[in-house]
């Protein structure tokens, strides 16, 4: 356990000395915050003006986290980087010549990103749906209202989740080019394609932001036939990320370092 | 001590290390020299675990690399000076490489001290130069104050005044009892560091040897003759069985390396001389021709069996 305490303050020591940490994490906060507060103001003015179907299935509290399509993209970001960067600077050689078990090398680095993204994510979370909320006057939502409380702690939940799939794919493909390019569109679009479109919604609603994203709906959409529950979905994106690290740690162990 | 035992790695039919055997000891510098892709860094990064050896086994003081605990401890070694993160400052570089091994915080600063980074240790890495690089990347391996030390081509890309630091470097770190691994591909550099040698070629080994025995077996001496009685001075040392290659400039070459018994011959049998030279072929020379063996060797390892004589056999059919 020595070895694994000594490696988790080396790895907090690569996070906190690189820039790309705080302008990454603060986009996705930012982003989500304001892009929640802006969708909220504007469903507010709009409301009156809704479809009487539309009114029945409105939800405050989903709302208010519109932000995270794009907020999580600088998740991702960040969640690329923090391996990626490893290999792209050649560092990976070094680091591992200091740490040669490359389990505890990977899986303290996951930990220590992870832990912060769950705190930055929390505090995300918590932010876009009071300033989300405050912007949707007398249709607003509480904290005290069923499933409300789990709905802002799945959102922290989902972006801790999202940036840790991102982890597992950079470390499977070492290239932070390469990473990016296949996670933000297929998040940005592909997902949302899939998710929407008749012939492939039955598969689309398994991949792992459509699943994992339940979590922050507490009002269910008209005619929404989902065979999971909101942690239930959370749970199909925690076997996704599951099967990312393990693929990541699969092939670090595998491969030369390089 | 490093030792490697029929250490070998293949990337698919293409063998880059084959069949290594050899051992680093304590107390001297032991140069690792071979030309570029002879197999040099792959070996270290064998060493170090980096790579999976295809078959064969490296040992360090006894143990696996990764059965050390704290190895920065044990092996500092400088492999490539711009892995680096450039967005890092110096000092975060070392300090996490320094918590990874437990090693104290206070140590960081005194090897950026040693290696003459103090001024830039908050600065970028990114903004190094080469040879800053170079330092950042030493100042790495001597971190944990490792009983091993092993460098990849550290000269490359210094100026003068920081070839000169590392060479004086690598002896004073030998000196004080320490293995000292470096890697070239400058024989010239290595006749100026090394105790002991280790040479490569086509990822096999070659020589195994100190550097004075390197010395004595591999560099040729000759003398060199020149006279205006060109074909006379022939008749007359090969008639004392001297044996003489003639070269392209009319200059004569005696392979061995006395002056004497052939200048008594010309003065004997009243020839002139012009010049009455010995000549040393260079340990740059010697390198080479060693190295350009290896890779003939190579070719012809790979060709079918030579017929033993030209045409033998031509009408055996195919």
């Amino acid at each position: 356990m020595a070895v694994v305490t000594q490696v988790v303050r080396s790895e907090w020591t690569k996070i906190r000395s690189v820039a790309s940490t705080v302008w990454t994490l603060s986009l996705a906060v930012v982003v989500t915050v304001a892009l929640g507060m802006l969708l909220s103001a504007l469903a507010n003015s709009q409301f009156s003006t809704m479809p009487a179907r539309e009114r029945l299935s409105f939800d405050p509290t989903n709302i208010s986290f519109a932000g995270m399509t794009l907020g999580q993209l600088a998740m991702i970001v960040f969640g690329v980087l923090v391996v990626s960067n490893e290999y792209s600077t050649g560092m990976i050689r070094v680091s591992l010549a200091a740490v040669p078990q490359r389990a505890t090398f990977l899986f303290s680095k996951i930990a220590v990103a992870a832990a912060l993204v769950l705190v930055v994510g929390m505090v995300t979370s918590f932010a876009a749906f009071f300033l989300g909320q405050a912007m949707l006057g007398s249709h607003r939502a509480h904290l005290g209202d069923p499933g409300v409380l789990r709905a802002v702690v799945g959102g922290g939940l989902y972006m801790t989740l999202i940036a840790m799939f991102s982890m597992g794919v950079a470390a499977m493909l070492r290239s932070p080019m390469l990473s990016l390019g296949i996670l933000m569109p297929f998040f940005f679009l592909v997902s949302n394609i899939l998710g929407n479109v008749d012939a492939t919604r039955k598969i689309g609603r398994f991949l792992p932001d459509q699943a994992g994203s339940h979590i922050m709906q507490v009002v269910p959409r008209a005619g929404d036939d989902v065979p999971y529950g909101p942690w239930g979905g959370l749970g199909i994106m925690g076997l996704w990320v599951i099967a990312a690290l393990a693929g990541g740690y699969v092939l670090l162990k595998r491969r030369d370092a390089q | 001590m490093i030792e490697l035992a029929g250490l070998t790695k293949r990337y698919g039919d293409r063998t880059a290390v084959d069949d290594l055997t050899f051992t680093v000891r304590p107390g001297i510098v032991t140069g690792f020299l071979g030309p570029n892709g002879a197999g040099k860094s792959t070996t270290m990064r064998m060493i170090l675990g980096l790579d999976h050896p295809t078959a064969g086994r490296v040992r360090i003081d006894g143990k696996r690399y990764e059965q050390l605990r704290d190895p920065l401890t044990y092996l500092g070694a400088l492999l490539d000076a711009k892995a680096v993160h450039g967005g890092r400052s110096a000092f975060n570089h070392l300090l996490c490489l320094a918590q990874s091994n437990g090693i104290p915080r206070a140590r960081v600063g005194e090897v950026l001290d040693t290696v003459g980074l103090t001024a830039v240790a908050r600065k970028k890495a990114k903004g190094f130069s080469l040879g800053m690089g170079q330092r950042l990347g030493i100042a790495g391996a001597l971190l944990g104050d490792p009983r091993i030390l092993m460098f990849d081509e550290p000269v490359n890309g210094l100026d003068p005044e920081g070839i000169h630091w590392i060479r004086t470097l690598m002896k004073s770190l030998a000196a004080q009892g320490r293995t000292v691994f470096v890697s070239s591909h400058l024989m010239s550099e290595m006749a100026l560091t090394a105790d002991h040698l280790v040479v490569i070629g086509q990822g096999r080994l070659l020589a195994d040897t100190s550097m004075a025995e390197f010395i004595r077996t591999n560099s040729r001496s000759y003398v060199r003759v020149r006279s205006p009685q060109r074909e006379r001075l022939l008749d007359v040392l090969h008639g004392a069985g001297i044996t003489v290659v003639e070269t392209g400039t009319g200059a004569l070459e005696v392979e061995g390396g006395k002056a004497e018994p052939i200048g008594e011959l010309a003065a004997q049998n009243g020839v002139v001389l012009h010049e009455l030279s010995i000549q040393q072929a260079s340990l740059e020379e010697a390198f080479m021709q060693l190295t350009a063996e290896s890779v003939e060797y190579h070719a012809h390892a790979d060709s079918p069996p030579v017929p033993q004589a030209w045409g033998a056999g031509w009408d055996k059919g195919a």
